[in-house]
């Protein structure tokens, strides 16, 4: 009995290895109904290289958690090159070609982000969007660079993500920010005195705390209290307030993202707790938190690139476009992964690239220019980038008032 | 006399199968790479795959023979992985080859997982079925969480250790190797096929050998009933012990490998939490528990079914599942059973059936 069914297993594993092998040849049976049309014949056009130029394509990537507990950034990221991308068609694609978007699930988690790239590779994927998080990014980046594809992370902060020298980024690195913040405490003599809470299991949110803390006595801030959670211990802070209150920090500095800061905003105004709160870009989102009181938000400031509430053209324009397609407000991730489109098609355009040289060709040819591209997005003006893959970009400071964002200059 | 030929003939056919199975597919694959036959997709997974197939066989020894139900594999992987990067940073600039130095990579993964392995044998061992369940289930937790925040650096004066930032090293110049969360970045890219299929075969192997020595009769023994075992005069926490180590340093091999096959290794809920636990112990009963064969086809299917399914995007995750219960269902369930023969046979008929699906 049991030697049947291993027999049957083992042809079961062979006939998915035979199906695997053979989708390389343009039979891809992996490919989902709708999708699985164009896939064929994309992959005939990638074979036979001199198809009709009115069939070539862009082929861009774009990959991150879409399931999962870090689905919502993903998901973001994919909807925001989803716009992007809609109106660069719309508008006559790049260089006269249209783009094609395929995304890929990576978990937050590198093996399978190594995965869903090489699945995007077999698509024919010509430059990455993505990934969304820092470690698949890291992973992500030391594969990508044997075959020179371009990728450009919209969100991944770690130092490493650029690393590889086809690898660059829209957000800034977990460095930047903490320094950033460091300064802007500093210079604007917001406190002396600053308290940090900060999730210690978190790559970005330990990233920050630790360039913050060495950068802080620089600008004359002491730090008279360390605080930490992680991610398996994040819906009760009492403890850790009720230290940072006896304290007595002036200003409480919370690099972590917006769902658990809604829960220390909503838990310190229990305790009666009412330092400056100070966050930076992951706070992005906090007022549209399910049954969160914004009015606890009232008074808290943050260093973000972006502000969903921003009144000029093209952030209203993209903030529009988003509500109607995906409905709620996007957060910084979706923003970034918007520009980033615009920033690879700026970059092919300058570089007068088109989509059928190959993909080692297109990439050198985007990092050639990368070096000398100046951006104007919704996450900044003026965006340069340096040798490493680092943007340097101006963050804005913004506090909430009334339920709203206004800048805090 | 005969009768006892006769069986262990049959074990030794059986043996064969195993392991003639792992290099025939070793062999279609390396074909299939040389005429250039392969999707990356596929060649990315083959690393993976041995993995996967290693902790489960790992994983079976304690499960399958020794008969305790333990939850903290992914513990045991997340030693081996972090050990023996930490040796590969740490030797990445030396002059030592490489060949050698992932060797001693492999090695020192083993021992330490296996050092664990005993170190929580001891206590655990004792408890029975649900305890010994909960508590492994925590061990595993407590070695990611530990990672986590583990700071580990080294300069002129030597090793510095951290639990609280990398500050606190008080590194002077230096180099860090683990940061916390952040992991360990840029471990050398050891990990290849031909490796793992050959640490596979080693795991199948020991595990094989064990099964059918005295040693593994006596472990075999004590599962199936413990007093009976323990009047014949068996040393019941040395085959216990004994079991739980070796499955706990081929569970650290397991993990070497993955630490040297991704450029960024971090300790998060998915890779070394305890779904991963959970991932394995799935392998482990569908693929029956016992069966190390049966193990190491469950783990190379339900590794490749979600990639293969990613087509299908948003409902790669809901059909992955519904496969899972309708595969536990057909090989588990009494009713399916004897469906399952009735197919089986109409499929032997129209010659193996499975090619279908290509």
């Amino acid at each position: 009995m049991k030697k049947v069914l291993s027999v049957v297993l083992a042809g079961a594993m062979a006939a998915s290895l035979v199906a695997c092998g053979s989708s390389s040849t343009g039979t891809t049976n992996a490919a989902s109904g709708d999708k699985a049309a164009e896939t064929t014949a994309a992959a005939a056009s990638g074979d036979s290289g001199a198809a009709a130029s009115s069939d070539l394509k862009w082929k861009f990537g774009s990959q991150g958690p879409l399931t999962g507990g870090a689905a919502v950034y993903g998901t973001a990221v994919v909807n925001g090159a989803k716009i992007a991308i809609d109106e660069i068609n719309e508008n006559g694609g790049i260089n006269g070609y249209q783009v094609e978007l395929q995304t890929a699930d990576d978990e937050h988690d590198q093996e399978k982000a190594v995965n869903a790239y090489n699945s995007l590779k077999d698509w024919g994927m010509q430059a990455l969007i993505g990934p969304t998080t820092s470690a698949p990014t890291i992973a992500v980046g030391a594969e990508a660079v044997n075959d020179n594809l371009f990728m450009l992370t919209p969100s991944g902060s770690a130092v490493d993500c650029t690393n590889t020298a086809n690898a660059y980024r829209v957000c800034f690195s977990d460095p930047a920010q903490g320094a950033k913040s460091a300064q802007y405490i500093g210079e604007n003599k917001l406190a002396t005195k600053v308290a940090i809470l900060y999730d210690s299991s978190d790559v970005y949110s330990s990233g920050i705390y630790e360039s913050f803390a060495s950068e802080a006595q620089n600008y004359g801030i002491e730090i008279v209290d360390t605080e930490q959670f992680t991610a398996d211990s994040k819906t009760d802070f009492s403890t850790q307030l009720q230290k940072m209150q006896a304290s007595g920090a002036e200003l409480a500095f919370l690099p972590f993202y917006y769902t658990e800061a809604a829960l220390v905003l909503t838990q310190a105004d229990t305790m009666g707790y009412k330092p400056i709160f100070f966050g930076v870009d992951g706070m992005d989102g906090i007022l549209d938190v399910e049954n969160f009181d914004t009015s606890l938000a009232e008074g808290l400031m943050l260093l973000t690139p972006f502000a969903a509430d921003a009144t000029d053209d093209a952030t209203v324009n993209f903030v529009t476009k988003y509500k109607e397609a995906f409905g709620g407000t996007p957060i910084q991730f979706a923003a970034d992964s918007y520009d980033a489109a615009y920033i690879i098609k700026a970059a092919i355009e300058a570089g007068n690239l088109t989509p059928d040289m190959s993909v080692d060709a297109i990439g050198a040819g985007i990092e050639e220019q990368m070096k000398t591209l100046k951006y104007d997005g919704i996450t900044g003006s003026g965006m340069t980038w340096d040798e490493k893959g680092d943007v340097d970009k101006e963050p804005k400071a913004v506090v909430i008032k009334d339920g709203v964002y206004v800048s805090a200059e | 006399m005969d009768k006892v030929n006769v069986e262990k003939q049959k074990i030794f056919r059986s043996n064969l199968i195993t392991f003639g199975m792992v290099i025939a597919a070793y062999i279609v694959v390396e074909v299939m790479m040389k005429t250039g036959n392969i999707t990356s997709l596929l060649k990315g997974l083959l690393v993976p795959l041995c993995i996967y197939s290693i902790l489960a066989v790992s994983l079976n020894l304690v499960v399958g023979i020794s008969g305790e139900l333990s939850l903290g594999h992914a513990g045991f992987m997340c030693i081996g992985a972090f050990t023996s990067a930490t040796w590969s940073m740490l030797m990445k600039s030396s002059s030592m080859p490489e060949g050698i130095r992932f060797f001693f990579a492999i090695l020192i993964g083993a021992v330490s997982a296996a050092f664990f392995g005993f170190l929580i044998g001891i206590p655990v061992l004792r408890l029975k079925g649900d305890y010994l369940a909960i508590v492994t289930l925590a061990f595993g937790e407590i070695i990611k969480n530990l990672v986590n925040a583990l700071y580990f650096g080294v300069d002129a004066k030597g090793p510095h250790f951290s639990l609280e930032d990398s500050m606190h090293l008080n590194m002077d110049g230096g180099t860090i190797i683990i940061k916390g969360a952040q992991g360990i970045t840029g471990a050398p890219k050891n990990s290849n096929f031909t490796i793992g299929v050959i640490l596979l075969l080693i795991a199948l192997f020991i595990v094989l050998n064990l099964i059918n020595s005295r040693t593994g009769r006596a472990i075999m023994a004590i599962r199936d009933n413990r007093i009976a075992a323990e009047s014949v005069g068996l040393n019941i926490t040395k085959y216990k012990l004994l079991a739980f180590t070796i499955s706990a340093a081929i569970a650290g091999v397991g993990g070497v490998l993955y630490a040297h096959n991704l450029s960024s290794l971090q300790a998060l809920p998915k890779n070394f939490g305890y779904n991963q636990s959970i991932m394995i112990l799935v392998f482990v009963v569908m693929g029956g528990i016992g069966n190390i064969r049966g193990s190491v086809i469950a783990a190379v299917v339900l590794t490749l079914l979600p990639e293969l399914l990613r087509g299908l995007s948003d409902y790669r995750m809901l059909i992955y599942a519904v496969v899972l219960i309708f595969m536990m269902l057909f090989t588990s369930a009494p009713a399916f059973m004897q469906y399952r023969e009735r197919i089986m046979t109409a499929l032997h008929g129209k010659n193996k059936g499975g090619k279908e699906m290509d």
